[in-house]
């Protein structure tokens, strides 16, 4: 009898698992879509070429999903249109972007480690009142003190400079990076699970801290190292809200691509028509940035999986 | 466990006693200490110079003397004073009128910029506690080479002490560039924000009465709230009560909609068997980097009045107008909006919430299940009794994080809805969070004291929420037995 049994239950059972495995993948397949369709719509967008009977160019948004008809006009008037009066704005503004981008980058990761560093792997009397108070700042909104650095960089000249406005970019790259140590706490809990034996021992061995730091702890912090590079590389790329107050309106010139592209749409003078522009700026801003997140993917998930666990 | 409970109460009673420790020790130096301690009470380095470390000696000396000529030298910027002037500046009395605008500097040609006087008060009072950190910090210095000496030790070199920077001291080099910029840039303008709450620093008000200055005026804005008063006070009493209401229930509903939602899709993914799982990773990664202002910029005209949407609906014959979803037109419904935002933003967080409890959930120990699975549970009830308790319990710092994240969420709402819909004779429309109104009043309004007396409020929840949920989690109670 039992003999008879079991490939029945086995049978049944296994019906069951391509049963919840084909819901499964329905599930996902269908969710997959949802979340593409956005994506897809913009960059279907930057390549829509459709033009009206009397021969002028669509750019507004049009209530067709899929273009009529495809072709590169849009980026080649991208990357040539006057902008908010500045001529040839939107590479201007990407060279703005990867500038203020770079040097954020070394001074928010070098700042981030030394911090985390510290506060992981050395003992000293005020490492626990640093971490609370570093916690209540962090609680207060950003927007709020945004205002208040503004006017602090326009009263020593880094921002709203008539006869500097490029000041306004080292203003940013300020803004972004110099609060970016107060930021350790991933950094720190990636620290603290590199075992203190291994500093202990070499301290026996006559390290002095630094050589600690650069020897033991860096070579083994790499992930991290790439984690902290990318968000704070990509941050200037997906901010616009601070880049908006800091560098100004009325300094078109040095703005971001996110403000300038958000300006197309939304600005002073913002004209529906350029819709399919602006999707063609935001498929030439993407494509970097996901290609680094897709190349560092790992790195990325080991970050923020180690947020989940710290907070 | 028992150790810590025993050494908490003891910590409580004590919180003092480092100011007496201090006071105590200031009185101990200079009693004991050599004629060189004693005269660096006064001179900074003096110390120093008396034990012949003149470098170490003569960078304290230099600090002082520099503190103190910036102090009575009072150096100004477009005509506002730093120094002692700055101090009786931080009254906000004595102010003069603006003469002529000179377009070049932005300025004021004459006349007084109250929120420089302000900012500058706080930058010399910063001076000032900076002066008494090196002048403790230099008497400490001469004790300690007063002490080496006694034990017959050579006071140390500035070599030494240099290379002590990169060993015991070595904290000190690490978080100074931090320090400093942190106060300069995340510090300084807090306060500075903190101060104008309690001013009539408000465009408007200022334009009306043609000034371009303004003054104390105690908490006013506060009880504006209550009482109404001001030029924003009718938008501060009537909008106040609703925009709270609605940022708790968005920062509820964002929260625990993409924690879910995104703990269920890693489920998906990860499930035993399934192909692709990678194809599906990646495809909810890509989402989360591309910039959020394109991404959601993008759902914002897909779902606009003549976008693709709106289209699809009518031809399917379900509408016969358009259909404000995210609340674009004054007339639109603010529910609807609302709904909208919040899932829009599933689409946003789900896949981080996926990512970061993937690993998790593959460090779920396989023996529970096991043990489950003997018992004859069920997968929605091992769901429910091991997964989901399993996840909250290493989660619980990001649920609070994403809370207080969510409350401040300036991004979704800005970029979705603008606020909107939007209502005459207020700047707050019906999905307004606290952290969007905040920008509006400040950055479109001017109204900085009310501005600030929002951001007050915001803190005040977020510290709430936070201090009272994450000082009892094990995550700080134990950070040190984590190490």
């Amino acid at each position: 009898m039992s003999t008879i049994v079991r490939p029945k239950r086995v049978q049944s059972q296994s019906r069951n698992r391509r049963v919840s495995l084909g819901v499964t993948y329905t599930i996902l397949v269908l969710m997959s879509i949802i979340w593409l369709v956005p994506l897809i719509w913009i960059i279907l967008s930057a390549f829509r070429c459709e033009y009206q009977l009397d021969g002028t160019f669509i750019g507004r948004v049009t209530s067709n999903f899929f273009p009529k008809q495809f072709g590169f006009k849009n980026f080649s008037d991208l990357f040539t249109a006057t902008y908010y009066g500045v001529p040839k704005a939107f590479p201007r503004w990407m060279l703005n972007t990867l500038i203020i981008a770079v040097i954020d980058c070394l001074i928010s990761t070098f700042l981030v480690l030394s911090v985390a560093y510290c506060m992981s792997k050395l003992k000293f009397k005020l490492r626990k009142p640093f971490m609370n108070i570093t916690m209540i700042i962090g609680l207060f909104p950003g927007f709020m003190s945004m205002i208040a650095i503004y006017f602090l960089l326009k009263s020593i000249g880094l921002t709203g400079n008539p006869q500097h406005p490029e000041y306004s970019v080292i203003g940013l790259i300020l803004a972004y990076s110099a609060g970016a140590g107060l930021g350790f706490q991933i950094a720190k809990g990636f620290f603290d699970v590199i075992p203190n034996a291994l500093v202990e021992s070499a301290k026996l061995d006559g390290c002095t801290n630094f050589k600690i730091f650069r020897r033991i702890i860096l070579p083994l912090a790499k992930p991290i190292i790439i984690y902290q590079a990318l968000m704070s590389f990509t941050g200037p790329w997906m901010d616009f809200i601070f880049a908006k107050v800091i560098i100004g309106a009325d300094n078109p010139k040095f703005w971001t691509v996110s403000v300038g592209l958000y300006s197309l749409l939304f600005g002073t003078h913002p004209d529906t028509n350029l819709f399919t522009q602006f999707a063609a700026g935001c498929v030439i801003v993407a494509i970097p940035i996901v290609t680094l997140f897709m190349f560092l993917q790992k790195y990325y998930v080991e970050g923020v999986t180690a947020g989940a666990v710290k907070g | 466990m028992d150790s810590k409970s025993k050494k908490d109460p003891k910590m409580k009673s004590n919180i003092f006693s480092p100011i007496g420790k201090f006071f105590k020790n200031i009185k101990r130096m200079f009693l004991s200490g050599s004629v060189g301690t004693k005269l660096s009470y006064l001179i900074f380095g003096a110390g120093n110079l008396y034990h012949k470390q003149y470098i170490k000696g003569a960078i304290f000396l230099l600090l002082q003397v520099a503190i103190i000529l910036f102090m009575v030298l009072c150096p100004s910027i477009n005509g506002t004073p730093y120094g002692y002037k700055a101090l009786a500046n931080l009254s906000l009395k004595n102010v003069s009128e603006g003469g002529d605008f000179d377009p070049l500097t932005g300025h004021f040609t004459t006349g007084s910029d109250c929120k420089l006087m302000i900012l500058f008060g706080f930058v010399t009072i910063a001076v000032i506690v900076i002066y008494f950190i090196l002048w403790y910090k230099n008497i400490q210095s001469s004790f300690k080479a007063d002490m080496d000496k006694k034990i017959g030790k050579k006071p140390t070199t500035f070599r030494e002490d240099l290379a002590s920077l990169f060993d015991q001291k070595f904290h000190i080099t690490m978080l100074t560039p931090t320090c400093i910029a942190a106060l300069i840039f995340t510090v300084l303008p807090t306060i500075f924000m903190i101060a104008l709450a309690f001013t009539t620093y408000n465009d408007q008000d200022m334009n009306n009465l043609g000034t371009k200055l303004f003054h104390w005026n105690g908490v006013q804005n506060f009880a504006a709230v209550f009482t109404g008063e001001g030029s924003l006070g009718v938008e501060i009493k009537n909008r106040f009560l609703p925009v709270l209401g609605w940022t708790f229930i968005w920062a509820i509903f964002a929260t625990l909609s993409c924690y879910f939602g995104g703990i269920i899709l890693a489920l998906l993914i990860n499930k035993k068997g399934l192909k692709g799982k990678k194809i599906f990773r990646t495809v909810f990664i890509m989402t989360i980097a591309v910039p959020q202002f394109i991404s959601l910029l993008a759902v914002r005209n897909l779902l606009g009045e003549y976008g693709p949407f709106n289209t699809m609906l009518q031809n399917l014959g379900w509408t016969t107008q358009p259909i404000g979803f995210l609340g674009q037109k004054p007339g639109d419904s603010e529910l609807l909006a609302k709904v909208m935002v919040i899932i829009v933003n599933m689409w946003v967080g789900i896949p981080y919430t996926m990512l970061m409890t993937s690993g998790i959930l593959m460090n779920i120990p396989a023996d529970l299940y096991e043990a489950a699975r003997v018992d004859g549970a069920s997968t929605t009830k091992m769901f429910f009794k091991i997964t989901l308790p399993y996840v909250i319990f290493i989660t619980t710092p990001y649920l609070i994080s994403s809370f207080v994240g969510n409350i401040n969420s300036f991004n979704t709402i800005y970029l979705l809805t603008g606020g909107g819909p939007t209502y005459t004779g207020y700047q707050a429309g019906g999905t307004d969070l606290l952290v969007t109104w905040l920008y509006k009043v400040t950055i479109d309004q001017g109204s900085y004291n009310t501005g600030a007396v929002i951001g007050i409020f915001t803190f005040l929840i977020t510290a709430t929420i936070t201090l009272i949920t994450y000082r009892r989690s094990k995550a700080y109670n134990e950070e040190d037995t984590f190490q």
